[in-house]
């Protein structure tokens, strides 16, 4: 039984669930400052230089879990004593270099940045290199190593520096928050702000959803989480947290690739809306692509319209494996609709602070949508589905020329070629997140049948057919 | 009159779905389309008692078996008195 991929993720989890444990009591606010010292006691330091340190992080997290600064519009947020201050030296060549004859480094470089020294040995002269890393390919021995941060590293998009501090700091006007850094940072220092005190707050002033009816929207993703325990006990665990029923967002991917495709027949190219760092990636990177992003709101937000719509009066609150899903849940045209949002680390915290071992519980059902609607949680899902869709529709002269970008690397190459007009592809499916959604930073684990379960998931639909699925809510 | 049907999981996986279809096939065929307005709900809390729907607020429980002759019964007669 394995909770969580990495310790940090284990950390991050235990400040949120003493923050929501002390909210159900109503006594966050007396003991708020008590949080550090719960999670670090006794003197022996086990993280950092010392506990004082240790203790000064967590009371960052706690601000984090409460929902962060609000001066900082961006859900991702560096805590800054919490970063170490990673060495990012860029390549370098290690102590592996053993002075060989053939010098392939020196040979390849075509800065003259290779130098050596009277035993051979190479050195990178930095006023040169250019950090194109062709010397590192070429060593036999790969004695040239990137020296990189691993946040740097995993922002794709290239919204991470270093500050005056040489800590890691995150511009927001590049940043699109997929959460990418959250997940690698192996000190635990770039972390999402935590909205889970706004969700406590819905659940209890709905007086067991007799004020209002508070809805769980949960992602395909959970498929691929709680492994420990069975998807149908996580649903029951969900309703003695105290919401009133559980409905999956994949509904509203049904109707998502219904209304795609119709709107892809008639465009002739499109781009998805469903992951909001890709949308949020064209807005700030190609805003010539903008009018050919789907019209249509994301799954979350199609399928809580609907319930807003239907159900009134009601409190949304979607869960998922994403950090932007916070951020989207933000925008106007999004925040009618969806109340708050979670990951499922958060969930599973929420579920530890009142003590809920969900492995115990019975299992309820969970079954709203169909194949096509499940299978948006994995890259190339969507594509397939509006394939179905164009097929359900007839809409048989229209050729789909689908391009599934697995990550925002594959979605910025997608993008930059469509931009320039050099490629013929008619729906570019965007996922910033490697796999799609199961790579989400929000999830608790990644694992590599991740795919296969979101797969078997979706075969174990009731509805086969898109048609099918959305035909109940006309 | 409003018949509303529960399209929450558990009656999902009973049957709601043909329960609706059913129904929007007898509105029409009884061409009580401005009488009769059917909606649909997520939940109606008794998910034992799927498929649940209610008429004009009063709960039933239905099958896609019984919907038919329930149609017959409740609406018909109701809308017709």
């Amino acid at each position: 039984m394995r909770k969580f991929d990495t310790k940090v993720q284990h950390l991050k989890y235990k400040v949120l669930r003493e923050v929501a444990r002390l909210a159900w009591n109503d006594t966050l606010l007396q003991n708020i400052l008590d949080i550090p010292k719960t999670i670090v006691h006794g003197d022996t330091p086990t993280m950092r230089c010392c506990i004082y340190k240790e203790r000064a992080i967590l009371s960052e997290r706690v601000k984090i879990a409460m929902g962060g600064r609000d001066d900082n519009k961006n859900i991702i947020e560096v805590i800054e004593i919490a970063c170490d201050e990673c060495p990012m030296g860029g390549y370098e060549v290690t102590n592996a270099c053993r002075g060989c004859l053939a010098h392939r480094c020196e040979d390849v470089c075509r800065f003259g940045a290779i130098k050596f020294d009277h035993n051979h040995v190479a050195h990178i002269d930095k006023t040169k290199c250019k950090e194109c890393g062709a010397c590192s390919k070429v060593c036999p021995y790969t004695a040239i190593i990137n020296r990189k941060r691993p946040c740097e590293n995993a922002c794709k998009i290239k919204a991470i520096h270093m500050n005056e501090n040489k800590a890691a700091a995150i511009d927001n006007h590049k940043c699109i928050a997929c959460g990418a850094c959250v997940y690698q940072c192996p000190f635990g220092a770039i972390t999402d702000k935590s909205f889970i005190l706004d969700v406590i707050d819905i659940i209890k002033k709905s007086n067991n959803n007799k004020n209002y009816k508070v809805y769980a929207v949960v992602a395909p993703s959970i498929s691929s989480q709680f492994t420990y325990a069975k998807l149908g006990q996580v649903i029951t665990g969900l309703k003695e947290l105290g919401f009133y029923t559980v409905i999956e967002a994949a509904l509203g991917a049904d109707m998502v690739a219904d209304a795609e495709s119709r709107e892809l027949a008639e465009k002739g190219f499109l781009t998805s809306s469903c992951c909001p760092a890709f949308v949020n990636y064209i807005e700030k990177n190609f805003p010539d692509l903008v009018p050919f992003i789907s019209h249509n709101l994301s799954p979350m937000a199609t399928i809580a319209k609907y319930i807003k719509e239907h159900n009134d009066p009601c409190k949304i609150v979607f869960i998922g494996p994403c950090t932007a899903k916070k951020a989207e849940v933000q925008k106007k045209e999004v925040r009618p609709y969806v109340d708050a949002a979670m990951t499922f680390e958060e969930l599973q915290a929420l579920f530890d602070s009142k003590d809920l071992d969900i492995t115990t519980l019975g299992e309820s059902v969970l079954d709203n949508a169909s194949y096509f609607g499940r299978i948006f949680a994995r890259c190339g899902g969507l594509a397939d589905a509006v394939k179905q869709g164009l097929k359900e529709h007839g809409d048989t002269d229209f050729e789909l020329n689908a391009c599934s970008c697995d990550g925002i690397e594959a979605c910025k190459v997608a993008l930059l070629k469509k931009s320039k007009g050099i490629s013929n592809v008619n729906f570019i499916e965007g996922m910033a997140c490697n796999g799609g959604c199961i790579g989400g930073a929000g999830c608790l684990t990644h694992g590599e049948k991740n795919k296969a379960e979101v797969d078997k998931y979706g075969m174990e639909a009731y509805e086969k057919t898109i048609t099918d699925a959305i035909s109940v809510l006309k | 009159m409003k018949i509303t049907v529960c399209i929450g999981s558990s009656c999902h996986i009973k049957g709601s779905r043909q329960v609706v279809e059913q129904l929007q096939n007898l509105i029409q065929k009884n061409n009580l389309d401005k009488e009769v307005e059917l909606a649909g709900t997520f939940c109606m809390g008794k998910c034992q008692e799927g498929v649940c729907i209610t008429v004009n607020d009063d709960f039933y429980s239905v099958t896609p078996d019984t919907i038919e002759s329930f149609f017959t019964k409740n609406v018909l007669t109701k809308v017709k008195a």
